[in-house]
């Protein structure tokens, strides 16, 4: 198939960005959307100019490393990675807008990829549990209701990839945060630090210039993982404990 | 801070169904709406002095009103500052109407409270060609009797029941009550039902009066 890309060049973080038009030819169905970038940045190789940079790892849509807006469409038409959206999701002459995420808590570094550490930063604020972990333990010490590990796994599906903060008109990184606390929050071990994590993640959150949610769903539709909105209602819900039981802590 | 949102959105929604009951006194005729004008000031009158529990109420409705636009604009400005490169294109999943009208319907909700205040509380000006001395109630009729008073009424209760709408359901989850899939409908269900008997039930007095089913006397 033949299409034209509408494709976001941007020479570096300072600099000034537009929109650039490639026409392709030859695309097959079965390519990944990543791969036909592949095709058209070795025609640009070729060509001798500067190829597109795009961010890409494990290429099967579990690593969260990938991430485009495609036609206004976080990831695509498809739920799933861009990485695991295929060319068959298009049809021949079809026009295609490729931009990168835009948040200013995710800065553009360069074309298509953005710097998402504000996510890390988000974590390290209380993305994690205190405990001398050692060797691994018997299974059956710890107890874990099923229905709490099951919701644990749901949000833990979450790869970190930011479509919910890039499709979010507010820009929130709230589905993220909510995603790692409901991870974390549902287990045994996540308990001593629970009502700090929420406080600590949040404050962070804010901090990184994240707009604030509207309750309004944008980002779970996005999600290539479909972490609900339900994990937004356990962030609030403890939040509203951590307040009310710990008082705003510095 | 939007928990702040969702405690003075939530007073609001109690005041809206209590004024509501209110309004719907005037299908009992002109008499029982004045005498319910009336027992609004004179309640608790051993305690408060005249009008002096209305005024209260007025008081806290201001407190929250302060709190629930400094709020939503706060988080207004917020989205804005975090995103200040747009898309060039950008499709939305789901937004619907109710969801992306939350902020210029509450500025247009704002606006219309305002001429709706001047109209029948501080000015009390009277559109209408009917006498209306000293009495809320033939006021309300002389009012409502000019078909863009309701126009205006109208448009604002559809504004009013969108953002209602989000807000309620929106309320709940910043609560955090909306807990799974069953929970989440259940609160849109409940914000449906109230956003949908708030507009009907302000909707009818004015409209009764304009089709003449209510009349002064």
């Amino acid at each position: 198939m033949n299409l034209t890309l509408k494709i976001w060049r941007q020479a570096g973080p300072k600099t000034k960005g537009e929109m650039v038009t490639y026409p392709v030819t030859d695309i097959s169905a079965d390519m990944s959307f990543l791969e036909m970038l592949d095709v058209l940045n070795e025609q640009l190789n070729a060509r001798g100019e500067e190829p597109i940079a795009f961010d890409s790892d494990c290429r099967e849509g579990i690593c969260g490393m990938c991430g485009l807006m495609i036609s206004g469409k976080a990831h695509g038409p498809e739920v799933t990675t861009t990485c695991q959206l295929h060319m068959r999701s298009f049809s021949d002459g079809d026009e295609i807008t490729i931009e990168p995420w835009r948040a200013d808590a995710f800065p553009v570094i360069k074309d298509l990829v953005v710097d998402r550490s504000s996510f890390d930063r988000i974590i390290q604020a209380g993305g994690f549990i205190s405990a001398n972990t050692g060797s691994a333990p018997e299974a059956h010490s710890v107890p874990v209701p099923k229905h709490h590990a099951d919701r644990s796994f749901m949000a833990a599906a979450c790869i970190g990839c930011g479509a919910c903060v890039a499709a979010c008109p507010n820009a929130s990184g709230m589905l993220f945060t909510a995603a790692k606390i409901t991870h974390l929050g549902e287990l045994p071990q996540g308990q001593p630090e629970r009502s700090a994590r929420v406080v600590n993640m949040l404050d962070q959150h804010d901090r990184e210039g994240f707009g604030g949610c509207t309750n309004i769903g944008e980002c779970s539709l996005a999600c290539p993982k479909e972490i609900p909105l339900d994990v937004i209602n356990q962030l609030n819900k403890d939040l509203r404990y951590a307040l009310i039981h710990h008082g705003t802590p510095e | 801070m939007k928990m702040l949102m969702a405690v003075s959105g939530a007073l609001f929604v109690f005041y809206v169904l209590a004024h509501m009951y209110g309004n719907l006194k005037i299908f009992s005729g002109v008499e029982a709406f004045d005498e319910y004008a009336e027992h609004l000031r004179t309640m608790f009158t051993p305690f408060l002095p005249f009008g002096g529990f209305l005024w209260l109420f007025r008081l806290l409705l201001v407190a929250a009103l302060v709190a629930h636009a400094w709020s939503a604009f706060y988080l207004w400005s917020r989205a804005r500052g975090a995103r200040t490169t747009r898309y060039v294109a950008k499709e939305a999943a789901k937004a619907t109407v109710k969801s992306r009208m939350m902020r210029w319907g509450g500025v247009a909700l704002l606006l219309f409270l305002v001429w709706h205040l001047l109209q029948f509380t501080i000015v009390k000006f009277n559109v209408g060609s009917m006498a209306a001395e000293n009495s809320p109630g033939l006021l309300v009729i002389s009012s409502f009797q000019v078909w863009w008073v309701v126009l205006i009424y109208v448009l604002a209760l559809v504004a009013l029941g969108l953002h209602l709408y989000h807000g309620v359901w929106s309320a709940t989850q910043t609560l955090g009550w909306a807990g799974n899939a069953a929970a989440r409908a259940r609160a849109k269900t409940l914000a449906t039902v109230i956003a949908i008997v708030t507009s009907v039930g302000f909707a009818l007095p004015p409209l009764a009066i304009l089709f003449g089913i209510v009349k002064g006397s």
